[in-house]
């Protein structure tokens, strides 16, 4: 999901007129700390506790080193899914007007409110070999269930909104002027869409990408269902994480959340300086 | 569907997006791909929890084990979401009513949560107050037990939970600016008048969305519950939990039957924001 919004033209104030400054800060920084910060340290902490050999030999066993492949692997095919279907459904959103069009809209956000292990058991069901889906294609030789499209499906089905939902506010946005003078000038509009259009939305499309692909990385309770969890074959970090804290292995555990929680880091880091970038380019708009 | 109505003068914008025939082949698309990769997967919940007919799908859903899952999960969501109902006005308050620096990274960390891993901070929270973490040796010494067990699923769920409400109201409190509450200041009156008359009405739609949002979450939560419950039948299994449960005893009927439970939530959550975007105003949207 983007992140907040943050109103460019504020104006600076001399003085605070409006109350509880004081008491507002302190207590959403002291709720930051408990709920955040205190958890996430303790995991940096004890990822460190391992040193740097012994984190590199987890990371390196050949199961985690599956998982994670498996994971990132998935996980850019989802992306790549969402980034066709997510571009797609925002231009149809916001440039054509159809009977149902506030229906589709809605049912894009589905895949968020859907509980992940319902959403799990649904797909499973539907791609299972006995499926409406899977009866037809696994006998033509696509089997889904228990391989690693099946955990891409499941990762594309949860991170669905992310690009849409990025880009639809700036497509919105786009004032006709500038579409009208590239047509006026003669432009087909293939060229407009690659020429005008695409680079005004090529930040929160990438936001909205990334956004998508941290997402799959985490995601556990749709995958689960219809991995199959065979270790080194279909079995994802998020789940030989869990897998090793029931083996009392708190390092393994810890080591391999860490590396999902530097993606996660890498991810904000990634879509904040994309924010940036928009703005100066709204700003040259 | 895809009869396309003439575009109205302000939306020029979709004239421009080329030719009616090129239109209606991408709506067609668009339509039949949000049919068989989002509608279709919802459909199958409920052809399969009434693949049998009512009667055992009632009989599922009031299944004894179900049942308590029920409960328990509807007590963490009013221990939850309550919490983070006061952390949002508040955190929201101090964010659009004051300036101050390092602004934009408050908002990076109140949003932290999204991009973690449910499992992830389940493990994070173990490490915390899980027998071996950091605040460990003092729990046991004090007799204290919150991990597998109601407290460490309530604390979990108020982390993934807890941007739900700040990121309502956030956007809307920033456009609505704080004229009228500073107007009510000069007036005389006190903080919390100001918050209770000015400020609470003009956001009460975005906040109860936010809850909505909150509860929903709250409610379905997996990864993170799973990670720290113990899964003790009957005991410290929530809805979801008990979904994989049944499933894994092959008990598909159960499973489903409880999965539609959820999805109803879920399709309630939908219906309630279908209707509130009507009530806020539209932030950056002119006309519709």
């Amino acid at each position: 999901m983007s992140t907040i919004a943050l109103d460019g033209a504020q104006i600076v104030r001399p003085r605070r007129v409006l109350p509880g400054f004081g008491l507002t800060m302190g207590a959403t920084l002291l709720y930051l700390a408990v709920i955040v910060l205190l958890p996430v340290t303790a995991l940096v902490l004890k990822s460190a506790e391992i040193g740097w050999d012994g984190f590199w030999r987890i990371v390196t066993g050949p199961r985690t080193l599956a998982a994670l492949k498996l994971t990132f692997g998935a996980a850019f095919l989802a992306t790549l899914f969402n980034a066709a279907y997510g571009l797609l459904m925002a231009w149809v959103l916001t440039r054509y007007r159809f009977r149902g069009r506030e229906i589709l809209d809605a049912l894009i956000d589905l895949p968020f409110a859907l509980p992940t292990a319902v959403a799990g058991l649904a797909l499973t069901a539907l791609y299972a070999n006995n499926g409406w889906y899977g009866s037809v294609l696994e006998p033509a030789g696509f089997p889904v269930v228990y391989t690693m499209v099946g955990v891409a499906i499941a990762m594309a089905f949860t991170s669905v909104p992310f690009v849409v939902r990025t880009v639809q506010p700036v497509l919105e946005s786009i004032q006709p002027e500038i579409e009208e003078a590239s047509r006026t000038l003669g432009a087909y509009p293939g060229t407009i869409f690659r020429r005008v259009i695409f680079p005004i939305i090529l930040p929160s499309y990438l936001t909205g990408c990334a956004l998508a692909f941290a997402r799959s990385l985490g995601e556990f309770g749709a995958v689960i269902f219809i991995a199959g969890n065979l270790p080194f074959k279909t079995e994802i970090a998020a789940l030989l994480i869990y897998i090793r804290l029931e083996e009392f292995d708190y390092p393994a555990a810890s080591a391999i959340a860490a590396i999902l929680l530097a993606a996660a880091f890498v991810t904000l880091l990634t879509t904040n300086l994309l924010q940036l970038w928009q703005l100066r380019y709204s700003r040259k708009v | 569907m895809a009869v396309i109505d003439m575009p109205a003068p302000a939306e020029r914008a979709a004239r421009a997006a080329g030719s009616p025939a090129g239109a209606r082949i991408l709506i067609g698309i668009a339509v039949v791909l949000t049919l068989a990769f989002i509608v279709v997967p919802v459909v199958v919940i409920f052809a399969q929890a009434f693949a049998r007919g009512l009667a055992p799908y009632l009989a599922s859903v009031t299944e004894r084990d179900t049942l308590r899952a029920v409960g328990l999960t509807v007590l963490v969501a009013l221990l939850a979401v309550p919490v983070n109902v006061a952390f949002g006005l508040v955190a929201a308050w101090a964010i659009t009513k004051f300036e101050f620096r390092g602004k934009k990274f408050l908002l990076t960390a109140i949003e932290l949560p999204f991009s973690i891993s449910p499992i992830v901070a389940g493990v994070a929270y173990i490490l915390v107050y899980g027998s071996n973490g950091l605040l460990g040796p003092f729990l046991e010494a004090n007799d204290l037990r919150i991990m597998f067990a109601l407290p460490g699923i309530v604390l979990v769920t108020i982390f993934v939970t807890s941007p739900f409400v700040v990121r309502e109201l956030v956007p809307l409190m920033q456009v609505q600016g704080s004229d009228q509450e500073e107007v009510a200041a000069t007036l005389g009156a006190s903080g919390l008048q100001i918050f209770w008359r000015v400020t609470l009405p003009n956001i009460r739609w975005a906040l109860f969305y936010g809850v909505v949002l909150c509860t929903a979450r709250a409610i379905g939560e997996f990864g993170a519950v799973s990670v720290v419950s113990g899964h003790v039948r009957g005991e410290t299994n929530t809805l979801p939990l008990q979904v994989e449960l049944l499933y894994h005893d092959y008990n598909a009927a159960g499973a489903f039957a409880a999965a539609s439970t959820l999805t109803l939530i879920a399709l309630a959550t939908l219906a309630i924001r279908a209707v509130i975007e009507r009530r806020l105003p539209r932030t950056g949207r002119v006309g519709h």
